[in-house]
């Protein structure tokens, strides 16, 4: 039985590559080049959909990863009792059992509504740096972004956390005892025994940014046209696939599939290192 | 608990560098070491000897603050260092604990090269001198250096673990303290080592105010000039143990004429 | 007398309490989305709660009224299926990788396997169902189905139960294992009569967390259980679920479907904050 999770990874592996095997033959590596997804003359380049896809994934990243990492910190360290960091921890953790799908709602009734004023701000007085180059007009990268940062936050503080527990108690007297501040033994001291861990867990995140689908499809627009903008509606890997799965036919199924074959090698990729990085430090302590 | 009275008298003509008042630390309800008195003189070697449970290690971390990094460890009374009350409601713990380092029962250097572990401290605490002047002295002070010298931008994990320890020590010296805590500072060691740290002791006297805590009591007699020693009592109605002090005395009055019939009992080895 | 006193305006001192304000400004930022999306659900969810809700179909486009009975009915469903599939499989593979295996070799090969189909994402199990279940019309000629959809679901909950069964199990002291093997127990009497009771409480912590996070999944839903706006017609047909009820109906310009979408997602974030805080008192249950 523990064999059915090797056979059901490689049969993923070989069902999504199977599909896109015409598609592959078509367009070749040109596919995650060109920007055209045209189901109507049969044209297809996926390279708006990865743009997306990474492009919504690293800022989300830049966002949460100081987020996650200072909110790992404050629940770690007795800044505040006990009590009230356990609170904290728990609704973080509580945040990562929101369905995707709920804070999708939300984003589009909520959450994009009130940033409309910013995003605006932005493309105002910054539109002459291209990735706020575009009217913000509703649904677009830039709530998708945040959508993102809040679905990967509660990851990247979860292992946060573990990683700064698993600090060695002997490490933190060292600092307090040569006279370093609360915040120099953090930054100094417990931070970098701590870092490979992190590492590890953002990259985890990284992974699970990427392939993200509800939330991002419900708010990022599905635009298939090309923009640097990030208040332009655009598209990612898993959101075209919510889209157009269902209702695709042959050549647009076989180019789905191709595809979702990038998306899973980028995941794969990124899951692999995560999970190095993360067994180092456990050989480390 | 009688004799708090005569070690208060015996050293009353020393210059008295740690003066700890009634002092009582608990972890939550939970009575760790109850109504300690005791002066501790400068410029000597005190140490702490009792059996495990009577909180002399507590004691120890709580002379720098230390235990402030326990949760729910809390202390009544006081502890005066040169007169100033460490545990006033203004004070900062990590001034403390720049004036009063500490060695631990685990050699703990940091993570980075030897040099670094020895410059860090110095660094955060605003020296501006000849730092591989300060690294070298200190490192020759915790008789270290020949050891070191050659590989400084090696990891502190590189040496063994007597190596590491008097890193350790010359770590805290780095950062020029006035008074060193040591926590079983050899418990981890072998014989050639702990020699070696005694050794180290010895000479650290002369610039530094000393007290260590010691399950060895051939180390006490070998390495301080006064001692404190702790035993521990059941608590009425409760489950665990509370520590106190039974008497505190010149290290050769403990080990050859004790006042009390405890101290007599633990330094012959008959119990602990 | 040395001075030890806090000293306000000493560089170190600023430097430290502008990092914990920054520190307790971002927990604040960490929380305030669970704090909002919360209180956005209660507000819109229980405002036009009423039993309509569970006893009624869709309305149409445009139209008065209605619920989403259906969409309840079909998420127990396709859910139950799910765990029907990824449970026995999970728990045996947990099992075999704690109790049967060496920990070299294979099983290590196992075990990140499992830590890889974990972050497989959710939509790629969709695609995978799709294209062996949906586009082959293997289960007697039906496309999109129920029975589909819940393999999807099994599809992702099967890593988290492999792997809370394995460090479960790996919990119980191998004293215990060595005396019933001792007293001339076989391997499979030691394992189903002592150590699977033993961890039993991790076990189905994970097993309830899984559940949890399945219920709310909508993106492997999408293009295998499909939609159907009429009640549950067997599994081999196309059903609602209350995820990708809310993810239609969200999409439509009619309010009344936007309402729907509101108050589906307050049942469901209910089901499922429910779902994990009985996960975790059954943890602090086993700890005593």
């Amino acid at each position: 039985m523990a064999s059915m999770v090797a056979l059901i990874l490689i049969s993923i592996l070989v069902v999504v590559f199977w599909g896109s095997l015409e598609s592959m033959g078509r367009y070749g590596l040109n596919f995650l080049i060109t920007s055209n997804w045209n189901p109507v003359d049969d044209e297809y380049g996926a390279f708006t959909a990865i743009y997306g896809t990474l492009v919504t994934s690293l800022f989300a990243l830049v966002i949460a990863v100081p987020l996650g990492v200072g909110t790992a910190i404050f629940i770690t360290e007795n800044i505040i009792p006990l009590k009230v960091r356990n609170i904290i921890g728990l609704m973080v953790e509580l945040l990562a059992a929101i369905p995707s799908v709920v804070l999708g709602l939300w984003a589009i009734f909520i959450l994009e509504p009130l940033i409309r004023p910013f995003l605006m701000f932005l493309y105002e007085d910054f539109g002459w740096i291209p990735i706020f180059s575009t009217e913000p007009l509703g649904p677009g990268m830039a709530p998708a972004i945040l959508i993102l940062v809040v679905m990967i936050l509660p990851i990247i503080t979860a292992i946060a956390r573990d990683s700064l527990n698993q600090v060695p108690i002997q490490l933190r007297q060292a600092a307090y005892g040569v006279g370093a501040t609360r915040w120099g033994a953090i930054l100094n001291v417990i931070l970098p025994a701590a870092i490979s861990g992190i590492v590890g867990g953002v990259m985890l995140a990284l992974g699970r940014a990427m392939g993200e689908t509800m939330a991002v499809t419900m708010i990022i627009g599905n635009s298939n046209v090309f923009s640097w903008s990030l208040l332009a509606p655009g598209n990612t890997i898993s959101a075209m696939l919510a889209n157009q799965f269902g209702e695709a036919d042959v050549g647009q199924l076989s180019s789905l599939m191709y595809a979702a074959f990038v998306l899973m090698v980028l995941t794969l990729l990124v899951n692999v290192f995560a999970q190095w990085l993360v067994k180092r430090l456990s050989l480390k302590y | 608990m009688t004799a708090t009275s005569s070690s208060q008298s015996a050293h009353s003509n020393l210059d008295i560098c740690l003066s700890i008042q009634n002092t009582t630390i608990s972890y939550g309800d939970f009575e760790a070491l109850k109504n300690v008195f005791c002066d501790i003189p400068r410029g000597q070697v005190t140490a702490f000897i009792g059996p495990s449970g009577c909180g002399k290690s507590t004691l120890l971390r709580a002379i720098n603050r230390m235990n402030d990094l326990i949760e729910g460890c809390s202390l009544k009374g006081r502890i005066l260092f040169d007169g100033a009350d460490l545990y006033a409601p203004d004070v900062d713990p990590v001034e403390v604990r720049r004036r009063i380092g500490m060695v631990f029962q685990q050699p703990n250097p940091f993570p980075k090269s030897i040099y670094e572990n020895i410059a860090f401290g110095a660094r955060i605490n605003g020296y501006d001198g000849n730092m591989d002047e300060l690294v070298e002295r200190s490192l020759r002070q915790a008789a270290v250096w020949d050891e070191c010298k050659d590989k400084l931008k090696e990891s502190g994990n590189s040496l063994s673990g007597g190596q590491q320890q008097r890193l350790c020590i010359a770590r805290t010296i780095a950062i020029e303290p006035e008074v060193i805590l040591m926590d079983e500072p050899c418990s981890a060691l072998d014989p050639i080592s702990t020699l070696k740290i005694e050794e180290t002791i010895h000479e650290l006297k002369k610039s530094f105010t000393i007290v260590i805590v010691t399950h060895n009591m051939q180390q006490a007699v070998r390495v301080s000039d006064t001692t404190a020693f702790f035993n521990a009592e059941a608590v009425e109605g409760g489950s665990g143990k509370v520590g106190y002090l039974v008497e505190f005395n010149d290290t050769d009055k403990i080990f050859n004429a004790p006042s009390q019939q405890a101290t007599q009992d633990y330094v012959s080895g008959r119990f602990g | 007398m040395p001075d030890l006193g806090y000293k306000n305006w000493q560089k170190r001192n600023i430097v430290n309490r502008l990092l914990s304000v920054l520190a307790g400004l971002f927990s604040f930022l960490c929380i305030l989305p669970l704090i909002a999306v919360l209180a956005y659900i209660l507000i819109k969810g229980i405002s036009t709660f009423n039993l309509d809700l569970f006893t009624k179909l869709p309305p149409p486009p445009g139209g008065e009224g209605g619920g989403f009975g259906n969409a309840i009915l079909g998420s127990i469903i396709v859910t139950t299926i799910a765990a029907l599939i990824a449970i026995p499989i999970g728990v045996g593979g947990g099992i075999y990788l704690a109790e049967y295996s060496t920990g070299r070799g294979f099983s290590q090969f196992i075990r990140f396997g499992t830590n890889v189909l974990a972050g497989v994402p959710s939509i790629i199990a969709g695609v995978f169902v799709y294209g062996v279940i949906v586009s082959t019309r293997i289960l007697f000629g039906n496309t999109f189905s129920a029975i589909a959809g819940g393999t999807a679901l099994s599809v992702l909950m099967l890593p988290t139960v492999v792997k809370t069964t394995d460090e479960g199990l790996k919990l119980v002291s191998n004293d215990l294992r060595r005396a019933a093997l001792g007293v001339g127990a076989s391997r499979f009497v030691t394992v189903s009569q002592i150590t699977l009771p033993k961890a039993f409480t991790p076990i189905a912590t994970g097993v309830v967390l899984s559940i949890a996070r399945a219920a709310g999944e909508t993106a492997p839903l999408i293009f295998t259980a499909l939609f159907s706006p009429f009640w549950p017609n067997g599994i081999f047909d196309p059903i609602a679920t209350l995820s990708v009820l809310i993810y239609n109906f969200s999409a439509q310009p009619y309010d009344l479907q936007n309402q729907l979408a509101w108050s589906a997602s307050f049942l469901l974030v209910v089901f499922i904050l429910a779902l994990n805080l009985l996960a975790r008192w059954l943890g602090r249950f086993a700890s005593k």
